[in-house]
């Protein structure tokens, strides 16, 4: 049913559908909505899951890591400073194979203390095994949690994932969001299987040691299930496009990419009002479309170089910054890109919760076709 | 051993873990000067030192760390440590 809500409270009420047995997560900006309305749906019997509360975002990933080797369908959310007080517990997660899904509420890091939207605090762990999808609206962010459940718990991929949506810009939006019905969930999504757990009759340890002679060999298996989780998506995605009718079968999506000169790259929010800027664009006659990507892990290389057929410039937009290397999507885009002749331009943009209107796209697509870029857009130079 | 998914297994599998590939020196034991006194099997930590029917001590090389303490301890330095190549 359509209705009109805010974006965390469109995640609580998505989560609560998709059945977790354990929620356990501490409050941090932007993400508390989030975990203030399970908290109530499991008080008032909403919810049949076993809430725990934690000191610390490292206990509560920590907490979910065990309830999901006891077995358990568990469910976190956090955001920057907490995401990564949790990022030894993401490795380790990652590295025992364990389906958790967790909301991040992108938000800055700190020094300086910044309680606004970029995308830094799950870049920074890019590495941890961990999928990462990213949402461009809070029909997405809702859609993209069923999926992530489905994805990450098929036995041929058994990983963690961040299932991303911007702080505030729409943690705190209210939108349509069409939520399907608990039946319709159930449908889509079966009882979690887990592919073995903790068992006091029958002991097993996870996450063990290893020595030279298998370390390699364990990151190699991660690896491939990160690849595989490609078609995971793909095929999870196509499914609930044939039964809710929102395709995701896409880990990028185009938008008036037919005939364009020029690609803008973005994640997230952004979309939209790169969406709009290249309408604007286009109607004043420039040749210019958008590339979004939906899954930053798995990367969509081979999908980028094919959407990309014909484009000669490409602008990403990196609302995240690899200091003294520039931005994590730029640097990925132009490696998947290498080869192919296209210039690929790189702009860090929107840090901190820094504004992006329309105009600054307009004005990012004129550098790009300038041959200038791979620089910080929209620097107050008066203040440095 | 093939491996775990997440690297889980049940328990009692150090026995599989052939720790012998951590070592990087071999204890070479010399049976004429063995008094065989048996301090090498007394103090190997991973007790694999075994006494042979000649009753004679042989390390175990499937999981011999290459530690050297039955080395230190020998009363006839009868054990030399080897440095292995792999």
């Amino acid at each position: 049913m359509m209705e009109i809500m805010e974006g965390s409270h469109a995640v609580a009420e998505i989560v609560k559908r998709c059945r977790p047995q354990v929620v356990s997560a501490y409050p941090i900006t932007p993400q508390t909505h989030i975990v203030e309305d399970l908290a109530q749906m499991v008080a008032s019997c909403e919810l049949d899951a076993e809430y725990i509360t934690v000191e610390s975002e490292f206990s509560a990933l920590s907490a979910c890591l065990g309830a999901s080797a006891a077995g358990s369908r568990v469910y976190s959310a956090t955001t920057s400073q907490g995401l990564i007080l949790m990022a030894e517990v993401c490795f380790n997660a990652a590295g025992m194979r364990l389906p958790i899904v967790m909301t991040i509420a992108n938000r800055s890091l700190g020094a300086p203390l910044s309680i606004w939207n970029d995308q830094q605090d799950t870049i920074a762990l890019r590495d941890s095994g961990w999928l990462q999808f990213y949402a461009e609206d809070n029909q997405e962010i809702a859609d993209l949690h069923m999926i992530a459940y489905k994805v990450c718990e098929d036995h041929d991929i058994l990983l963690p994932a961040f299932v991303c949506f911007d702080g505030f810009i729409l943690t705190h939006t209210y939108e349509p969001v069409d939520l399907p019905s608990q039946e319709e969930v159930d449908a889509y999504l079966p009882a979690f299987t887990p592919y073995h757990r903790l068992d006091a009759a029958k002991p097993l340890s996870m996450g063990m040691y290893a020595t030279p002679d298998y370390y390699m060999e364990f990151r190699y298996e991660i690896d491939r299930a990160m690849y595989r989780a490609r078609d995971a998506f793909i095929k999870a995605g196509r499914e609930f496009g044939e039964q809710f009718g929102r395709d995701y079968s896409g880990l990028v999506e185009g938008y008036r990419l037919d005939d364009a000169d020029v690609a803008l790259i973005a994640m997230g929010s952004i979309c939209g009002t790169v969406k709009d800027a290249v309408d604007e664009m286009r109607d004043a006659g420039k040749k210019v479309g958008l590339l979004k990507i939906r899954t930053y892990r798995p990367f969509p290389g081979p999908e980028i170089v094919e959407a990309l057929k014909g484009v000669s410039t490409v602008a990403v937009l990196d609302k995240n910054i690899s200091l003294g290397n520039g931005g994590a999507v730029g640097t990925e885009v132009k490696s998947a890109l290498y080869g192919t002749g296209i210039s690929v331009y790189d702009y860090i943009i929107a840090l901190g919760g820094r504004d992006v209107r329309k105009r600054d796209i307009a004005a990012v697509v004129d550098l790009a076709e300038k041959g200038e870029g791979d620089m910080f857009y929209g620097l107050r130079t008066e203040v440095l | 051993m093939a491996l775990g998914v997440g690297c889980a297994a049940p328990p009692g599998k150090a026995r599989d873990n052939k720790t012998g590939s951590w070592r990087v020196f071999r204890p070479v034991f010399d049976p004429e000067t063995c008094n065989r006194c048996g301090m090498c099997a007394l103090v190997c930590p991973e007790g694999c030192v075994h006494e042979n029917e000649e009753g004679m001590f042989e390390p175990d090389l499937d999981y011999c760390k290459g530690c050297g303490l039955c080395e230190e301890v020998c009363p006839k330095k009868s054990i030399r440590m080897e440095k292995e190549e792999k």
